[in-house]
């Protein structure tokens, strides 16, 4: 499991447009990078990241290898209601991290 | 610059001339090539036009490894009139895609930020999808300066 | 590939001229002032962090525990801190409990005299003495993972608190012996730390500010490395930087530098995790 940072405000007003930003530890091999011998490095990279709210996506990005090591977004979405906000991470091998937040909205 | 190209390639981007110059800012016709196929593959046939998008990027950066970036949208970000997607292409990264990002009325905003690689002082292009079916587009420089002491 | 070549390319041109520029420099000065070595000292008043050479998109990244990814590090090893080490299976928790309580100060204070070692020691070697001695586990690696977790987690709880290491008597002779590290010419650029960073600090190097190279941050991610990294790490690329034979992960000479660096520091406050280019 690679460290995550995720920033959501723990409570909003409905209808308030909030902002979330999410951070993820993964180096982002592009894949033209040459190690110490001159050969390429391999692409492993973090493709799309996606964020759901009590169940529904609500955003999605989809990453190429120009996105920096230890990819950050950050997006707004509508206060809608309370429940979870889930955010999802999935690499080019097919590999998945889930994190949620939970959020309350008056 | 614009004058050296094509002028078939600047039929196919008919009406974004704006974009086609700038994109015709750099050395090599391969690189330029490269970057239009791939914003023709997330535009397709539809013109794009220079306005609405406004992209942040700082204009001098001291490490081409992490540069921020943020792209806003002027809409409202309702049902009837809101942005789809939201692209990012570099004229001169080994590759011209960078990000896109899907949006929709839960937004709220149209407003996404990340932080990108830059191999080199290029042209980053911005382009948003509107729910109407409309491309809109904005280009800016960015100048790499290089940390000393490096580690290779 | 291209980004590589060129970059390689473009850091030994600058170096180039960062060197025939220097050269020209030195020569003016030296006949204007007659002096051997500039190295003195920067005064209390004067002291300023690295983090204030910085563009303004690189200082909100460090201000924003969110967007920092040294705080990842920091992350990683507050789950080490609770993780049981050794055949005894303990953790650093199960000793000094609430690092926010009992680590408060203790990087602030470091390199710091161990009367056991008979010279002063950094938190990482503090790190792995107590690895080593409490938990009887197996020392952790330079620029590992691990040890940059643990050390980033404990050094986070100084941030914000002035550093004092080095004021103490015993730590005096060592203090003198990183002064001269400091001050000596080395490399095949014939440059010492000092040349740059007290001499020319404010100037420009290759487009960027030369900072005064305060140790304030560490360890700290640098966008040039897409990682953290430890103070150790970013010597021996300033050694390399000269063209001198960087000393060894865990040397005394390293140690004494990075006691004289934060000495030299002392008054600033820490910034643990830093953001720096």
């Amino acid at each position: 499991m690679a460290r995550a940072l995720i920033n959501v405000p723990k409570a909003a007003k409905r209808g308030e447009v909030i902002e979330i930003r999410a951070l993820i530890s993964h180096p982002m091999e592009s894949g033209f990078r040459p190690d110490e011998s001159g050969k390429l490095v391999p692409r492993s990279i973090i493709k799309t990241f996606s964020c759901a709210y009590n169940g529904e996506e609500i955003f999605r990005a989809d990453f190429f290898p120009a996105v920096a090591a230890n990819p950050f977004v950050s997006f707004t979405t509508l206060a809608s209601a309370s429940g979870t906000l889930s955010f999802t991470w999935v690499s080019d091998t097919g590999e998945t991290q889930t994190e949620t937040r939970p959020i309350t909205v008056e | 610059m614009a004058g050296q190209r094509d002028a078939s390639r600047r039929e196919v981007l008919a009406g974004g001339g704006g974009l086609a110059a700038a994109l015709a800012i750099g050395p090599a016709r391969a690189e330029a090539e490269q970057t239009l196929a791939a914003i023709r593959a997330f535009t397709g046939e539809a013109e794009v036009r220079r306005g609405r998008v406004k992209l942040d990027i700082p204009v001098l950066v001291e490490s081409g490894n992490s540069v921020p970036v943020s792209v806003s949208v002027d809409s409202p970000m309702t049902a009837a009139d809101h942005v789809k997607r939201i692209a990012l292409f570099t004229e001169k990264n080994p590759l011209p895609d960078v990000a896109r990002f899907h949006l929709g009325p839960r937004a709220g905003r149209a407003v996404v930020a990340t932080r990108v690689r830059l191999a080199d002082s290029q042209t980053v292009t911005a382009i948003a999808e509107l729910s109407d079916g409309s491309f809109w587009s904005h280009t800016t420089d960015v100048i790499i300066t290089l940390p000393a002491c490096a580690e290779g | 590939m291209s980004v590589r070549l060129s970059r390689m390319h473009r850091f030994a041109v600058a170096m180039f001229v960062f060197a025939a520029i220097f050269v020209c420099a030195a020569i003016f000065v030296f006949a204007a002032l007659g002096a051997v070595s500039l190295a003195g000292e920067i005064g209390p008043q004067d002291l300023r962090s690295g983090f204030l050479d910085m563009s303004p998109e690189s200082r909100a990244m460090q201000s924003d525990d969110t967007a920092n990814p040294g705080m990842l590090t920091v992350l990683e090893g507050e789950a080490l801190w609770r993780q049981p080490a050794g055949p005894n299976r303990r953790s650093c928790a199960d000793c000094h409990g609430d690092a926010a309580a009992t680590m408060r100060g203790v990087a602030a204070r470091h390199p710091a005299y161990s009367p056991a070692q008979q010279r002063p020691i950094t938190l990482e070697e503090r790190i792995n003495l107590c690895r080593a001695g409490q938990q009887k586990a197996a020392p952790l690696t330079w620029e590992s993972p691990a040890l940059l977790g643990l050390t980033a987690y404990v050094a986070h709880q100084s941030r914000g608190l002035p550093i004092t290491a080095g004021d103490d008597e015993r730590s005096r002779p060592f203090v003198d012996e990183g002064r001269q590290l400091f001050a000596q010419r080395q490399g095949q650029l014939n440059l010492s730390c000092a040349a740059c960073h007290t001499d020319h600090r404010g100037g420009r190097l290759a487009g960027n500010p030369i900072p005064q190279g305060h140790p304030t941050g560490y360890p700290l991610y640098r966008l040039e490395w897409q990682s953290t990294g430890s103070l150790q790490r970013r010597l021996r690329n300033c050694m390399t930087g000269v063209r001198a034979e960087p000393y060894e992960y865990g040397s005394p000479e390293l140690a004494n530098l990075e006691l004289y660096l934060m000495w030299r520091a002392r008054g600033l406050p820490l910034e643990t995790p830093a953001v720096r280019p």
